[in-house]
């Protein structure tokens, strides 16, 4: 014996496809729906959540300044093998593309470093990108570091474009990575 | 959402974890139940394995031929193990072409063959479900239902929630095949491939749209939404033109 199915296949078949041509239709994006640029979060699409913090030089530096520039947002500490690995990398892309406007700032948890630590290690490996200090931890927290290193490639409008928790990052990495943010820059 | 899983002095990234787990599970299922659909357990650990390596190369390969200026001030980057380096669309061409080279010169029979690794194909994308819950990727659109989750700053779809469910129905809906009839449909048709990418591409097209990530037309309509409605086109018709043969050779 049939089944409804069997019997009905073909005017099932077009109902089913029917009903997913109307819901692509209604569900087409409202505006306002997709997150990119709404809110503050650390994700991808989102905007960069923005922090003022004190350098090792003492200059203060704050995200939202750096505005129409792309930039990395590198979470380290001293003690973290990968991050200490992956710095020369960085050190070489920030001389190769920072007259093009890209910039890096290496955020220090300092809360899990210390000062002269870190200060020790940017001598040891002659690091001339802002070092920030990241004192009482709040940058770590609203970037939700789980696991050092964590970069963020943040756009020239402030969006987040990837997150890298881990590493090191290589160079061919960090490289196709400006080149993508820059390439986008108005 | 777990990122990461600190085990001792280790950091593990969760979804790269779940999807090796959801890997493992596939195969041992996909073996399991090969004989059911006509293979051998060898044949679609051997093809699998095969697809996997190539697919992985080629992601690797094609990156570096995207990015070539990248790799030639720094060599070492092509032996990196960073998956941030891997182009998954060229990995999924060049596996499935490795994965056509190797069932051509078995002399592998398709449909059979298909079917067989629909259950890999099913646990995986359960997998991928999981992997987005434990990531906070592929997140949903705002929203006041009671059922919506914290997310991204945000009470949101648990688009992600929604991917795990529809994903473990569909494994569910297409396991076990019931005995005799099935197995000649599944011999002379691929009916249980063509059934889990109608199903998925059913699926895909609902939770599509709810995503608050899509990336859509001029218009405001999501590109995976078209590619999803055109796969379950594609699928329908092929189960159509199966129970068509099918009914033919029973007659």
């Amino acid at each position: 014996m049939k089944t409804l199915l069997e019997k009905y296949r073909i005017p099932t078949y077009l109902f089913v496809l029917i009903l997913g041509a109307v819901w692509t239709w209604l569900s087409a994006v409202p505006a306002g729906s997709t997150s990119a640029g709404e809110i503050p979060a650390p994700q991808e699409g989102f905007s960069a959540p923005d922090f003022s913090l004190r350098s090792l030089d003492g200059d203060t530096v704050t995200l939202s300044e750096l505005r129409g520039q792309p930039v990395l947002i590198n979470l380290w500490t001293s003690w973290c093998a990968p991050c200490r690995a992956e710095m020369p990398a960085m050190q070489r892309i920030h001389e190769k593309y920072r007259e093009r406007g890209f910039v890096i700032l290496a955020v220090n948890a300092t809360n899990q470093d210390s000062p002269n630590s870190a200060a020790a290690f940017v001598a040891e490996h002659g690091l001339t990108f802002p070092i920030l200090l990241d004192v009482d931890g709040s940058v770590s927290e609203h970037y939700h570091l789980r696991s050092l290193p964590t970069s963020f490639f943040v756009n020239s409008q402030g969006i987040i474009k990837e997150v890298v928790i881990g590493g090191p990052m290589s160079e061919a990495l960090l490289q196709t990575r400006v080149d993508n943010l820059l390439a986008e820059a108005p | 959402m777990l990122p990461i899983l600190q085990i001792g002095p280790f950091a593990v990234q969760t979804p790269g974890l779940v999807l090796l787990l959801g890997l493992w599970l596939g195969l041992t299922l996909a073996e399991r139940l090969a004989p059911r659909y006509g293979s051998e357990a060898n044949t679609i650990y051997n093809l699998s394995f095969t697809a996997l390596v190539a697919g992985i190369l080629g992601a690797r390969l094609s990156y570096v031929l995207q990015y070539t200026d990248a790799f030639i001030a720094s060599p070492i980057s092509l032996i990196s193990l960073n998956p941030a380096l891997l182009d998954p669309v060229g990995g999924a061409v060049i596996g499935v072409f490795a994965a056509a080279v190797y069932g051509n010169r078995k002399q592998l029979r398709l449909w059979p063959t298909l079917n067989a690794i629909t259950p890999l194909l099913a646990v995986l994308a359960i997998a991928f479900g999981l992997s987005h819950v434990a990531s906070g990727d592929a997140f949903g659109m705002q929203t006041d239902l009671p059922w919506g989750i914290q997310l991204w700053g945000a009470k949101r779809h648990p688009t992600q929630i929604y991917e795990v469910i529809l994903a473990s129905l569909i494994l569910w809906a297409i396991l076990p095949p019931s005995k005799g009839r099935s197995r000649l449909t599944s011999v002379l048709t691929a009916e249980t491939f063509w059934r889990f990418l109608a199903l998925s591409a059913g699926a895909r097209l609902f939770i599509e749209g709810l995503r608050g990530d899509s990336l859509a037309l001029e218009n405001g309509v999501r590109i995976a939404q078209i590619a999803a409605w055109l796969v379950l086109a594609l699928s329908l018709w092929m189960l159509n033109k199966g129970a068509e043969q099918l009914k033919h050779e029973t007659d």
